[in-house]
């Protein structure tokens, strides 16, 4: 039964998602529309990172890695794919939906593999030695697909033929992730599990001397994180019709970072606001290039001295709104 | 059989020896208390019975089995709870979060049933948020159980503690130096709650305290360390009158009625 009431929950949003689309593409430019998909795309980012630097505590400044590896992971496979499935199953919107949801689940799949492989060794590791082997791993996998010719090298992968990669991504497909995605991660952050992670990052003795597996727990934090970069990046792959190395530069990461900061790390509506924040400065910023780096320094520094715990701190939009009543005791989570 | 057994262990720190072949048992269902002066060695024993720490040599058996050199998590999954010396609680959760930390083992259910929230997971976390509420409810924090942990006044933040542990379904519970800070009063409901733990939970008690007042009253067995070795073991009546005791923990000059409480 309840299972029925969510189906119906889910597929209202995607309705009104689907609704929406006619609505954005018909009042807005191309340009307005794209700062839109962008600041879907930095919200997965924002909410996937947030999971690990804001929940657990634990610090990566290479997040754009994972994201890269998910957009050329997808880029690939939705090439790779576009030609048997629309032999198999003829060409159109279906096929083409399927193909490219298919391409960011590989490319989610890819970036969560690589979380795995770089977290596994390194979240034995705490606070900054983290940080400079996530910052490693980012400029690693830069390096890689500059000197992948199979996958165009420094000029980046536009596909095998010359017209590009499909543009699949569009607004619905952006934000019934970005739906999916919060959703996911919010049942996760107020579950069993993310009580452990919050613990992890309140005081790791304490949580591993009450039965908590650590090291586990991170690791798979760090893979779900990663995973979430990767359908970012894969959305972000298939709305650029392309994939270049130099999009995925250290200063990526810190966008990321600059995001969950700023809307307060640890929160999941912080996180969207972050994300939003970002896309939406980076456009007015568009002139500056890579000058912007110092302004966001600049807002950093204000941030912690003015407001450090971020615009929303640890706490929820929803938990802010209603803070004059008190939480009803011995059921702080929330159960949808 | 003893529940917890430890036979000549020792633990260096580079140059420094920080136990030296303590060897001792606690029986099941005893209070027991582990003195001795500052930098005796009493909270590295702890570190080293909860897994923090492995010993360089010696064995510790929990219920039979050698427990030593595994890991944190694993020895508390087994039955062994304890507090810290410094409160460490998880500051910016609330009171029952704090609680609930500690019940994986009521928690079966997967991530992907909590992304789903699916009927087993909603089963479990309701087994959870019951037994949190039991455990507060004995350590009267019922109507703290959404406030942020931190911001809860200092002995409550050591009941929190104790809750939380109780969470793991322990069998031993080590308190490292729960009367810290606290006022005589404060000191006296104490006791009353470790008696409480073991008479009316059935738990094995291993205390390190310096409050003579709380050691002497509710200890059956009470073990000195100093330097790191064992310098007597016995019941309160015992250790007030050891000489060594008296020498090395209370002070050669000092009079005998200060150690009584």
């Amino acid at each position: 039964m309840r299972a029925l009431v969510r189906l119906a929950i889910a597929a209202a949003v995607l309705l009104a998602i689907y609704a929406l689309q006619f609505g954005v593409e018909a009042g807005f430019t191309e340009y307005v529309q794209r700062i839109i998909l962008l600041a879907g795309i930095n919200v997965i980012l924002a909410v996937g990172l947030n999971l690990i630097n804001g929940t657990t505590g634990q610090f990566s400044i290479g997040h754009a890695g994972f994201m890269a590896v998910g957009a050329y992971g997808a880029a690939f496979v939705g090439v790779k794919l576009a030609g048997p499935l629309h032999g198999a199953l003829g060409s159109g919107a279906l096929t083409d939906a399927l193909v490219f949801n298919l391409a960011l689940a590989a490319g989610a799949l890819f970036a969560g593999l690589s979380g795995l492989i770089v977290g596994m060794p390194s979240l034995r590791l705490r606070g900054d030695y983290l940080a400079v082997v996530t910052l490693g791993f980012g400029e690693i996998i830069r390096i890689l697909f500059n000197n992948a010719s199979f996958l165009g090298s420094a000029t980046g992968y536009f596909g095998d033929d010359p017209s590009g990669l499909p543009a699949y991504t569009n607004f619905f497909w952006v934000f019934a992730w970005v739906s999916a995605i919060v959703a996911a991660i919010h049942n996760l952050t107020f579950s069993q599990t993310g009580r452990s992670l919050t613990a992890i990052r309140e005081d790791e003795i304490a949580a591993e001397a009450m039965a908590t597996p650590t090291t586990r727990l991170k690791v798979t934090a760090f893979a779900i994180s990663a995973a979430s970069a990767g359908i970012a990046g894969g959305l972000f792959a298939h709305m650029q019709a392309g994939v270049r190395p130099e999009d995925f530069r250290f200063e990526k990461s810190i966008d990321m970072v600059v995001m969950i900061i700023v809307g307060g790390l640890g929160s999941i509506s912080g996180a969207i606001l972050g994300g939003i924040f970002v896309a939406v400065s980076l456009e007015l910023m568009r002139d500056l290039q890579q000058y912007r780096l110092l302004l966001y320094a600049l807002l950093l520094i204000v941030i912690m001295i003015v407001r450090p715990e971020g615009m929303l701190g640890t706490r929820e939009l929803h938990q802010l709104l209603r803070r004059k009543k008190p939480t009803p005791p011995g059921n702080p989570t929330e159960s949808t | 059989m003893s529940l917890l057994e430890l036979r000549a262990v020792d633990k260096i720190f580079g140059g420094l020896h920080a136990v030296r072949g303590v060897s001792f048992a606690v029986e099941k269902g005893t209070i027991f208390g582990l003195i001795g002066p500052n930098g005796a060695g009493k909270t590295t024993l702890f570190n080293l019975i909860t897994g923090v720490y492995t010993p360089e040599h010696g064995e510790i058996s929990f219920a039979g089995r050698n427990i030593a050199g595994l890991k944190p998590a694993l020895i508390a999954e087994r039955g062994i709870a304890r507090t810290f010396q410094n409160i460490r609680i998880f500051r910016t959760m609330t009171v029952a979060e704090n609680v609930m930390v500690a019940g994986h083992h009521l928690h079966k259910a997967s991530i992907a049933s909590a992304v789903l929230r699916t009927a087993a997971y909603e089963r479990d976390e309701q087994a959870l948020t019951k037994r949190a509420r039991e455990l507060l409810e004995i350590f009267g924090l019922a109507e703290l159980a959404g406030e942020i942990a931190g911001s809860l006044p200092y002995g409550s933040q050591r009941r929190l503690e104790i809750a939380r542990g109780l969470m793991l379904s322990p069998q031993l519970l080590l308190l490292d130096e729960p009367a810290a800070g606290m006022n005589s009063q404060e000191a006296r409901v104490l006791n009353q709650q470790i008696r409480f733990l073991r008479d009316q939970l059935g738990l094995t008690v291993i205390l390190v305290e310096h409050n003579m007042a709380v050691v002497m009253n509710v200890c059956e067995t009470i073990h000195v360390v100093d330097h790191g070795e064992t310098i007597a073991q016995g019941s309160p009546a015992e250790i007030k009158l050891d000489p060594k005791v008296l020498a090395a923990y209370l002070g050669e000059e000092t009079p005998q009625t200060e150690a009584s409480p």
